[in-house]
């Protein structure tokens, strides 16, 4: 069976993706994991999780149809808006 | 602590480091393979540490205690000898049998009054731990296969020999089995030469050399 191993590097970090192994239980996947992640004292945690019990979403976004960009945090530029509004001021900066 | 006993240990743990490492590269399965390689790798780092507090008393290095010796002058138990490197079963359940072994080992040099070998003994027992867990669950799940109850049963007078004759009640409570006659460290395995001529063959093939 394959696991997924996730490690926390630091107390309070996210846990973040480490890499997978190959085991015959969770005992050994977790000894396992020991040896590969957690032996040079390199993570403060691990997250074992058999790979069935991950669910993989792909494509996860739903139908964007309409131009909602106003509703993302990141759809607004005010990039070129600052821009027209320097110039209109007359306080573009040089080049 | 003297250095006869130093070596005992230091040459127990040098010579199934040596054995368990033949397992590099050919163990079952590649997580298994660096797991077992690893072990094999800390026992002999841990071969290192005792034979240097022996070179201390004995007036030399730990690398002539290890490599300079006529195979007669090696003090480990006749357990750590015997090449497996075939057998998977009988590797884990000398495995399993030794660690037992050496947990009771070391729980009684962690109270030794030489500040030295016990500040050691705590040291190389928190590495042990690791190798204790992976003989535990390899144990568990070969329990009920007939090659490795065959083999503990092979191994069990050699696994007595390992302890000195005040600790061996202490392993027949660990793994539950009647004490029995023991094999002694007082001769050794005609497995023993062999490991001896390969393990020291480059360091004779230029005697005195500085590496």
């Amino acid at each position: 069976m394959i696991y997924e191993v996730f490690r926390q590097e630091r107390e309070g970090q996210p846990f973040q993706h480490g890499g997978s192994l190959e085991a015959p239980n969770l005992v050994f996947a977790e000894a396992y994991a020991r040896e590969f992640y957690g032996r040079r004292d390199e993570s403060f945690a691990l997250w074992i999780v058999p790979r069935d019990a991950v669910r993989e979403v792909r494509e996860p976004y739903v139908a964007d149809v309409f131009d909602r960009d106003y509703r993302r945090v990141d759809g607004y530029s005010l990039k070129v808006k600052l821009k027209e509004a320097r110039e209109r001021a007359g306080t573009a900066p040089a080049g | 602590m003297n250095a006869q006993e130093l070596l005992r240990l230091a040459d127990d743990e040098l010579i199934l480091g040596w054995r368990n490492s033949e397992w590099t590269g050919i163990a079952p399965f590649l997580e298994e393979d660096v797991a077992f390689s690893s072990i094999a790798q800390t026992e002999i780092g841990h071969a290192r540490a005792w034979y240097e507090l022996a070179a201390k008393e004995l007036d030399t290095d730990a690398d002539s205690l290890a490599f300079d010796r006529e195979p007669d002058e090696y003090r480990c138990a006749p357990l750590v000898e015997m090449r497996m490197a075939d057998d998977w079963a009988r590797t884990i359940a000398r495995h399993w049998l030794y660690e037992t072994a050496d947990r009771i080992r070391i729980q009684v040099l962690l109270n030794s009054i030489d500040r030295e070998v016990a500040g050691l003994a705590e040291k190389i027992d928190r590495e042990e731990t690791y190798h204790r867990i992976h003989a535990e669950m390899w144990a568990e799940r070969l329990r009920d296969e007939p090659a490795f109850r065959k083999a503990v049963e092979e191994l069990w007078p050699y696994a007595l020999g390992v302890l000195p004759e005040d600790q061996r009640s202490l392993l027949c409570e660990a793994v539950e089995r009647d004490e029995g006659e023991a094999i002694e460290r007082s001769g050794h395995t005609e497995d023993l030469r062999p490991l001896w001529e390969e393990m020291t063959m480059v360091r004779r093939s230029v005697p005195g050399a500085s590496w």
